[in-house]
């Protein structure tokens, strides 16, 4: 069995290099075909009803009229009467027509009797939530150094430690920060275009989920899953909302079956704000206490938030983030709210946790006339996840390329260039990032081409394009040589690309896949060029002994010499396994990573607008695959930061409980003249190159909202509580009122 | 049900919600008010007129094509449903997101909030006519400078910067920061456009 590593540090010839991507061209000349692109001969469209209302109760649903507009074929409901509905958009019918225009006017016939109920949307007060009786069970992260005696209650021990601890540090910073709720806000809403052939489903599925979605459309259909076909070649985002068939897709499916055409549901714009996925809000006081030098002594912090219709709230386990003193006190708190169901974000619980709580270890720099880059160094001392000397050289990376030390200046205290003022910030952060599962086929054929296939998907990191280059490396090809077929439940399965995962996930697979299948291709060789298999190599383009180079065979030759006989190689990983002889960790992937990121803005003190001067990133990620994709996460993850940083918000209106901003244009998002210089500078010692591939789809996502408000405190004095720091949050933080 | 004999599937069509608030500026006006009484907005909707579709001719990518369009229908879905040029994207409901760019006449447009109609006579470009054997200088640029993840807004993207370059080949870096705002990308490519539409420019005209 082939010996499942990189090549050393140093040698590779195609991973870690810059490609462009193999499908760039099908994704920039609009030939990449989405689920919404997908237009099967007699296609029908259906469209969604959503419940107007935030809280309702259904008394009638009638479809009949929508059954008699022109056009229409069909009609369903996904709810009866009776039924609770929670949050404005709930689903409660679909409608099948011959045009988009058709299914619109059938929907808009549907005559549904609500009894509205009394809604509640408001997530920032948690004192009003009590009083609602819309608050659950939270959790308690709770550390302390010293000991409680055998006869002390427990919480009273903690409280007059907590008490103690605070009266003897040098300087309490007391807080309020905060972060609103966000949507995922796909460009390709969430949807699918199913059909059935034979009686079995084809569903054309917009997922980050290719090979696990399709048992989500048999159950409720009552088929098996092996009648079901998942096909997805291209995603048109997904950052963690789109993991399953969803009602909507398995009412495709089931219109689809009933009308005997394909039909395609595509959420609106509107339903897919509203429906298709939010992150928790999160928002947090503290007493936190720190020495003379900035370094926290103790924590102690009460935060809430809401995930909407369900409960949930931001883990209090990762607050404070990556900074873990050992005395501390963190209590959580749901608020259940008539707003939409959470599903994960890019990176889960991170970002939140670390705008309320890196905020707060800034604002210790600020009290005691610090530079906060010091008091982010000394504190690394609380650093638990054994990454404090990464962070630390990163610091130095970051300082260095922000121009940290020529542009520093205390909070509030920068140079006034009319009304504009200037600013610094920094905030760490880390992710696990482990490959997932994932199994694949690789082919080598006896003409010489090369196929890897699997049941992955492309969420946008360039997944094809990093197969390929962990096959050619292996071959000793190009990335060119390499077919990736992608994209299909009927594929060998490869799990779903959630929380960095996938880049890990599939090199494993394939490069396992790919040295098992040349082990095989050498077998055959090595009797031709009069050697052993082990004696060769396969290095650029030809399959040739160590050493002596001039004995080889030119890759199409080689493989001629298979005949008839095509070698087909399985690749497989399963997540977190360990070598079946040694017992040892993978050599090919590995988690965890750190990382610094530093903003510098300009902010208006008349207007209030915050403006991104620069940002840097500096990002650990162990053995790099595709280079010029994995910046572009890196790019993509600073500028969803900076979104969530300064603009994007779930607007809700507390007296309809209606969700106001859920369209393109009044839902703020940055736009290419607002994100400034961005800087990605990849940590990569060699150490690094050694560990491994790690994801890094979410960890620059974390950290932006911290450092962006950091900058902004720093540039103007003030803390702006609460995320996205709008014009109107800036001019009242300036005011001395809480925004 | 006359209408419908005369206008076999696809049949193309603003969304109920968008006619109802019209587009672009009206649009964004009232979206606010409009999802607030959602309810009452759909009792209240006026009936839809003139659905008599009939068969007309539109230059697209060159080519002649013939169409099937109702008054009401959109060029958009007439590219995408009829003749699968499926690259120009619906994303938003007013045009606000450029994912819909195509260029008419030399001008880059929102296909979504545009009347197939008033595309007779015109000449239609459309992202598709980027591509082939040999890739606009603009695509090669999106290529190289990885200017693009899941790729959902790219092509709208590709043919605002085509435009945008076309009347400004020799566009500053602080002339592209400013002047391509039309478009949204969620996954945050937007500095990977910047470094594509400056190799454009570095790299001379179209080619
Ligand atoms: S690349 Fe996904 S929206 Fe722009």
């Amino acid at each position: 069995m082939a010996n499942y590593v990189w090549p050393k540090f140093g040698t590779a010839t195609v991973i870690g290099k810059r490609h462009d991507r193999v499908d760039g061209v099908a994704k920039a000349t609009g030939t990449a075909k989405y689920a919404y692109d997908i237009n099967p001969a007699g296609m029908i469209i259906a469209r969604l009803l959503g419940s107007p209302h935030a809280h309702a109760k259904i008394k009638s649903i009638d479809l009949s009229p929508a059954k008699k507009v022109p056009g229409v074929v069909e009609a369903v409901a996904l709810k009866k009467a009776d039924d609770e509905l929670l949050f404005q958009g709930e689903e409660i019918a679909v409608v099948a027509a011959e045009s988009e225009a058709a299914a619109a006017e059938g929907v808009a016939a549907i005559k549904v009797e609500y009894e509205v109920l009394p809604h509640f949307v408001n997530d920032t007060d948690l004192a009003a939530a009590k009083a609602a009786g819309m608050t659950g069970k939270g959790g308690k992260n709770i550390s302390l150094a010293k000991e409680p005696g055998d006869d002390d209650d427990e919480d009273e021990f903690t409280e007059k430690e907590i008490n103690r601890l605070l009266k003897e540090s040098a300087v309490v910073v007391e807080g309020e920060y905060g972060i609103h709720m966000i949507t995922h806000m796909c460009l390709e809403p969430h949807g699918s275009t199913c059909e059935w052939k034979d009686g079995k489903l084809v569903a054309h599925l917009s997922t980050q989920n290719v090979s696990g979605t399709g048992p989500q459309f048999a159950g409720p259909l009552g088929i098996t899953a092996d009648d079901v076909t998942v096909h997805c070649d291209y995603i048109g985002g997904g950052f963690g909302s789109k993991f399953a068939a969803d009602t909507w897709g398995v009412a495709c499916a089931e219109l689809s079956k009933k009308t005997g055409r394909p039909v395609k549901l595509m959420l609106d714009r509107d339903q897919e704000l509203k429906i298709a996925g939010n992150r928790p809000s999160g928002f947090l006081k503290c007493r936190v206490g720190a020495d003379k030098n900035g370094v926290i002594t103790v924590w102690d912090s009460e935060q809430w938030g809401t995930a909407g219709a369900k409960p949930g709230v931001v883990s209090e386990k990762v607050v404070p983030y990556v900074y873990e003193p050992k005395n501390r006190r963190v209590i959580s708190h749901t608020i259940k709210t008539n707003r939409g169901l959470v599903r994960a974000w890019r990176a889960p619980n991170h970002p939140q946790a670390c705008a309320m709580s890196q905020t707060a270890i800034d604002d210790i720099a600020a009290k005691l006339g610090l530079n906060s880059l010091d008091v982010f160094k000394r504190n690394l001392v609380h650093v638990a996840n054994g990454k404090a000397e990464v962070y630390a050289a990163q610091m130095d990376v970051a300082a260095r390329l922000i121009g940290w030390n020529d542009k520093w200046h205390l909070h509030g205290k920068g140079p006034k260039k009319g009304s504009i003022v200037e600013g610094l910030g920094l905030a760490i952060h880390t992710w696990g990032g482990g490959g997932h599962t994932s199994k694949c086929t690789i082919r080598i054929s006896p003409d010489g081409g090369v196929s890897s296939t699997l049941g992955s998907q492309d969420l946008g990191v360039g997944t094809r394009t990093a197969i390929a280059a962990v096959v050619a490396e292996t071959f000793g090809l190009t990335i060119d040589d390499v077919q990736v077929n992608m994209g299909n439940s009927k594929y060998p399965a490869s799990g779903p690309s959630g929380g960095s995962t996938t880049i890990g996930g599939v090199s494993e697979s394939n490069r396992r896949g790919s040295l098992d299948a040349l082990d095989k291709l050498l077998a055959v060789v090595a009797p031709k060029l009069g050697v052993t298999a082990d004696q060769l190599e396969a290095k650029g383009g030809r399959i040739q002994v160590v050493g002596s180079p001039s004995k080889s065979l030119g890759w199409k030759e080689a493989c001629s010499l298979l005949g008839m006989n095509a070698i087909e190689a399985q690749g497989e990983y399963v997540r977190g396994s360990k070598d079946a002889k040694t017992g040892a960790d993978s050599k090919l992937s590995n988690s965890q990573v750190g990382g610094v990121q530093m903003a510098e803005v300009a902010v208006d003190l008349d207007t209030g607008v915050v403006k991104m001067k620069k940002f840097v990133a500096v990002q650990d990620v162990g053995t790099i695959i595709a280079r010029k994709q994995a910046e572009s996460q890196v790019y993509g993850s600073v500028i969803m930061g900076i979104a969530y940083a300064l603009f994007e918000e779930q607007i809700m209106d507390q007296a309809s409980g209606a969700f106001v901003n859920c369209e393109i244009a009044d839902y703020k998002l940055p736009r290419l003249g607002d994100i400034g210089d961005i800087v990605v500078e990849m940590y990569e010692p060699e150490s690094e190159y050694n560990r491994g591939v790690v994801g890094i789809g979410e960890p620059p996502v974390i950290a932006p909202g911290a450092a962006i408000s950091n900058a902004v405190a720093n540039a103007i004095g003030v803390r702006v509580s609460t995320l996205p720091m709008t014009p109107q949050r800036v001019l009242e933080a300036l005011k001395g009122r809480k925004a | 049900m006359k209408d419908q004999d005369l206008a076999p599937w696809p049949q193309a069509g603003f969304d109920r919600r968008a006619f109802l608030k019209g587009s672009s500026a009206a649009a964004a006006a009232t979206t606010l008010a409009t999802h607030a009484t959602q309810a009452q907005a759909q009792a209240a909707a006026p009936e839809i007129v003139g659905r008599q579709s009939r068969l007309v001719e539109l230059k697209v990518n060159g080519k002649t094509a013939s169409v099937r369009v109702e008054p009401r229908s959109t060029l958009l879905d007439v590219l995408r449903y009829q003749l699968q040029l499926t690259g120009a994207k619906p994303v938003s409901i007013d045009g606000s997101s450029g994912a819909s760019t195509v260029i008419v006449d030399g001008k880059p447009i929102a296909a979504n909030t545009t009347l197939a109609l008033d595309c007779v006579g015109k000449s239609i470009q459309t992202v598709e006519s980027l591509g082939g054997e040999k890739p606009d200088a603009v695509v090669s640029a999106f290529v190289h400078a990885d200017a693009m993840q899941c790729g959902f807004c790219t092509p709208g993207f590709v043919v605002a910067v085509r435009a945008f370059l076309d009347k400004n080949p020799g566009a500053t870096e602080e002339q592209i920061r400013s002047g391509l705002n039309g478009n949204l990308c969620r996954c945050g490519t937007y500095a990977n456009v910047v470094m594509a539409a400056l190799e454009v420019v570095k790299g001379g005209s179209r080619g």
